[in-house]
């Protein structure tokens, strides 16, 4: 949208957002539990600068910083360990949210927690998976689409294989594409000629990022640290096996069990 | 929240138990993890994530991308013609 590419398009093709943001696919009951910790006289809540700002069902973690909670923006998960380390006296809860892309590092710092016995620092973890959210779209006699652009940073990480049998199972053409304006013409330049071809396949058209496998530490770390869950989706219900949550081993650093939310 | 963003890296060093490179993008430079892709180098160009690098750009295919934007700024020119400095949308973004 950003460019005005829906408008240079031929109105034959029509350009649909989804599955959303890992911010407003989040449930709102989910999402006052960073507000309720934030809230809390011990608690320092840390998280992405962009998540802060998100407007939640009563007030956003900015709003909760303003009334005197301790709320930080940090660059990376790891920035957080260090305020945990230099603040010992307050429990530091890490909110991680994001699709696949985000995983690897959240891993990475509850791993570090973990590694060095970080006793006051834990994370709330609320990851979404992609493939599912495509599978219940395509399953949905409704659906309108007839193709997808593959999120590219997603598929950095995962690799793409997930995406043949969602193809493979709807007849749908699925391209893996990047964020600038060229690869966004170039994937839907290659859709529409999968379509016009009567073709269903999944092509890779950001290749100076993506490959096949993905980036096989990343999901290694993944693999360690987190199991796949069912995960609610605002405005969907719940998708089973479509969100990250973390092992029983790292219980000591999940949030959820140390304040128990749920 | 999903973009992760292409820099060059000027420098790694060692810290925390992991190399941590120091990536140029555009104006500024932010550190970045290199546990995902261990054989980044000086140099190499990195998709960057909240702190860490996901992926090295494979040069050859940015090669091609930007040969791509070339080929597609000349056949504008060609288009246009001489009066090209005229057009009201300006060049290519």
């Amino acid at each position: 949208m950003r460019y005005g590419i829906d408008e240079l398009l031929p109105s034959r093709i029509d350009l649909v957002h989804g599955p959303g943001c890992p911010a407003c696919v989040t449930e709102l009951e989910t999402i006052d539990q960073p507000i309720q910790l934030a809230s809390r006289p011990d608690v320092t809540l840390v998280s992405y600068g962009d998540t802060l700002r998100v407007p939640w069902s009563h007030s956003d973690l900015f709003r909760v910083k303003a009334g005197g909670g301790d709320v930080r923006a940090v660059y990376t998960p790891v920035e957080a360990l260090k305020v945990a380390r230099t603040h010992a006296e307050r429990h530091v809860v890490f909110f991680a949210i994001g699709f696949e892309t985000t995983a690897p590092a959240t891993a990475m710092a509850v791993w570090q927690a973990r590694r060095e016995g970080l006793k006051n620092f834990s994370m709330l973890v609320s990851h979404v998976l992609v493939p599912p959210a495509i599978r219940l779209l395509l399953s949905s006699p409704a659906t309108r689409v007839q193709g997808f652009i593959a999120p590219g940073h997603v598929c950095t990480v995962m690799g793409y294989s997930e995406y043949e049998a969602l193809s493979r199972e709807s007849r749908v053409p699925i391209v893996v594409g990047g964020f600038e304006p060229l690869d966004l013409l170039e994937a839907i330049s290659l859709l529409v000629a999968q379509l016009e071809a009567g073709r269903a396949e999944v092509e890779n058209q950001y290749v100076r990022s993506v490959c096949y496998a993905g980036n096989l530490p990343a999901q290694r770390i993944m693999a360690g640290v987190f199991e796949v869950c069912d995960r609610k989706w605002r405005g969907v219900g719940p998708i089973p096996e479509s969100g990250l949550r973390l092992r029983p081993d790292f219980a000591a650093h999940d949030a959820d069990q140390v304040f128990e939310l749920s | 929240m999903c973009l992760a963003v292409p820099g060059r890296i000027l420098e790694v060093e060692e810290g925390d138990g992991s190399r941590i490179a120091r990536v140029q993008f555009g104006g500024i430079t932010r550190p970045a993890y290199l546990d995902f892709v261990p054989e980044a180098a000086v140099g190499d160009y990195v998709m960057v994530h909240v702190g860490f690098t996901i992926s090295r750009v494979n040069a050859e295919e940015a090669a091609r991308t930007y040969e791509l934007l070339k080929e597609m700024g000349l056949l504008e020119s060609e288009r246009r013609g001489p009066a090209s400095s005229q057009d009201p949308r300006g060049g290519a973004a």
